[in-house]
């Protein structure tokens, strides 16, 4: 706050009765940076709020907004009437949930591994290594997981075949019951490096004579972590379950889109699928819209249940 | 000293254990990428026969020949490479305007547009509103649909301002006294001062830029000399997926699959899609894991 303190001639000024006008002229240079970006951001986030009136209407295209046929919740109730719907939702939660226990706790486990190595320069490679699948897109990482999992020559199925585990190759992409295992463990495969930077700086922030007393103490490596770097890393752990809670249902719908096929639909169908193959492939709009409200929903449901457990456990709290 | 030995050994057996683990993972995790590298670089034919791993059986360069004798794919390419450049220099140009406004704790309007900025981290209007706005505006096969609607996003926005706030704020007071606006010393010294931190986004943003096809598939797919890379990928996984599904290349015609070999293609567009990054990316890593880390710890 000091620095801000001394850029402050403006505010003081106003203070001093300089009028409104006066200082908004003496920042028209920040306003007109700023402006076009207000204006952006009420087109292109704030308008389609707007858009949530379609899930009320018998949204026509090509009608005016006055000319459009209003239906109450009529979307809603057809949602609820569909049990294709509870499929979906069920698929959206179990994926999630899945997400959130590996995509959590492997990185911490991964990086809390990652500094018990000693030779330096297997563990830079390591890092290098472990961050490189987060840059490719899922388009190529799906290709690949495809081609791994394959029945015909896939390397897993080979692999698994030639240590006796399985007599014959395993379809994974084509039967459902694979499907949410192949999603979790895909997104850990490519994101697990990249999510344990942020443990490993925090491990770095750990005092190393901690390290050296608990040694000298005679404790082994197990309650080196379980007693020292755990604890160090405390705060990190709880901000980012905060995180990974209020990313929970923002799943998307890249994953189970690349990775899904017609033969495992039950299992690989999402909400934002859903709203996709619905609402804008089949061109019901109005129905699709209402099932992305019911997802926003569904969403802040969660967060408000997830926090409050949350803050039984903590005493701390996500919003 | 008994003791002493069991402990020492736990260690050992500790260490034996984690080095054996970690290179379990280099291997899972890298194997994949040389196996498509290698399939790509071997012969069509051949391929199909199987068992390649590490090293191509019957080197060639003809994959790579082929899918870009294929039209469609250069056009890809230069339509990935265009909206990566356009998209990044923009989206930073942009992100780190409005950061500065934002980081003038004098500026009187900074309140309300921080609040506008941050309620779009929370909520979005949704799949088919912003379908629906993108078809009102015209953006529609068009290439702006690329550039646009991610232009700015609020979260690299308050990254680049956290690090501007770490900026000593004499520097702006003697380039006032100067008589410099606030236009100029935004460009002339703060930008400069921000390279690291900018580094870090851009690279962020290109690769965002470089990896996205689900635009494409929404809004340009009935486009052809919009297409991108990624979608061309995407197309091809999801025709040879159906294959696989039903196991065509095991029960099949096997001339089929073996004069089209979708799989040397797809290995070969798979590896010029992840090549562009591949290259930049140990040039860029120390950037941003520190960029990382340094915007994590702050917000």
């Amino acid at each position: 706050m000091e620095t801000a303190k001394s850029l402050q001639p403006a505010r003081s000024a106003f203070s001093n009765k300089k009028s409104k006008f006066r200082i908004v002229f003496e920042q028209r240079y920040l306003f007109l940076m700023s402006l076009p970006f207000v204006v952006w951001l009420l087109v292109f986030n704030y308008l389609p709020l707007w858009g949530w009136t379609m899930a009320f209407q018998k949204f026509k295209p090509g009608r005016s907004f006055s000319e459009q046929e209003w239906v109450g919740f009529d979307n809603f109730v057809m949602l609820f009437q569909d049990p294709m719907f509870y499929l979906v939702l069920r698929n959206t939660l179990a994926m999630s949930f899945m997400g959130l226990i590996a995509g959590y706790t492997v990185p911490i486990l991964f990086a809390i591994l990652l500094n018990e190595l000693r030779w330096m320069l297997f563990k830079r490679v390591m890092q290098t290594v472990s961050y490189l699948p987060h840059f490719v897109s899922w388009v190529v990482a799906a290709g690949i997981i495809t081609k791994m999992l394959s029945s015909d020559g896939g390397i897993v199925n080979e692999v698994l075949v030639s240590l006796h585990i399985i007599d014959q190759p395993i379809q994974f992409m084509s039967q459902g019951k694979w499907f949410w295992a192949i999603v979790t463990l895909s997104d850990l495969w490519k994101e697990m490096g990249w999510n344990s930077i942020i443990f490993l700086a925090a491990i770095a922030g750990i005092d190393p004579e901690l390290y050296e007393a608990a040694k000298v103490d005679g404790a082994g490596r197990f309650r080196r972590i379980w007693h020292i770097t755990l604890p160090g890393i405390r705060s990190t752990l709880m901000v980012m379950l905060i995180l990974s809670i209020g990313w929970l249902t923002s799943i998307g719908f890249e994953k189970q889109f690349l990775l899904g096929n017609a033969l495992v639909q039950d299992y690989s169908q999402v909400l934002d699928l859903y709203v996709l193959n619905y609402g804008i492939n089949l061109g019901r709009y109005s129905y699709g819209t209402a099932i992305g409200i019911f997802n926003s929903f569904v969403a802040i449901t969660l967060l408000l249940i997830s926090n409050r457990i949350f803050k039984r456990w903590t005493n701390e709290s996500v919003i | 000293m008994n003791l002493v030995w069991k402990a020492k050994l736990a260690d050992r057996l500790f260490d034996l254990f984690l080095y054996l683990f970690m290179i379990t993972v280099g291997i899972v995790t890298v194997y994949p990428f040389l196996n498509m590298l290698a399939i790509s670089l071997n012969d069509a034919v051949d391929s199909v026969r199987g068992s390649i791993y590490l090293l191509p059986r019957e080197f060639t360069w003809e994959n790579y020949k082929q899918i870009f004798m294929y039209s469609n794919l250069l056009t890809a390419f230069k339509n990935s490479v265009l909206r990566t450049v356009i998209g990044t220099v923009l989206g930073i140009l942009s992100a780190s305007m409005i950061a500065y406004v934002l980081s003038r704790k004098d500026f009187i309007a900074r309140k309300p547009i921080s609040l506008i900025f941050v309620l779009t981290l929370y909520f979005s209007g949704g799949l088919i509103p912003g379908y629906m706005l993108m078809r009102e505006l015209h953006l529609m096969n068009t290439f702006w649909v690329y550039i646009l609607p991610g232009l700015v996003n609020a979260w690299n926005v308050f990254v680049i301002r956290s690090y501007m706030d770490g900026l000593p704020i004499s520097l702006q007071e003697s380039a006032k006294l100067d008589g410099a606006n606030d236009l100029t010393i935004f460009f002339k010294i703060i930008l400069p001062l921000c390279k690291p931190v900018l580094a870090t986004i851009a690279l962020f943003i290109a690769v965002g830029q470089w990896n996205s096809w689900f635009d494409t598939f929404l809004y340009n797919s009935g486009t052809a000399e919009l297409t991108t890379l990624q979608y061309e990928l995407m197309k091809i996984l999801s025709n040879t997926q159906a294959g696989t599904s039903g196991d065509l290349s095991r029960t099949g015609d096997p001339s089929v699959s073996a004069q089209v070999s979708p799989e040397s293609i797809r290995a070969a567009i798979t590896i010029t899609a992840t090549l562009p990054i591949l290259i930049v990316y140990p040039f860029l890593q120390k950037y941003f894991v520190k960029g990382l880390t340094l915007g994590a710890v702050k917000s």
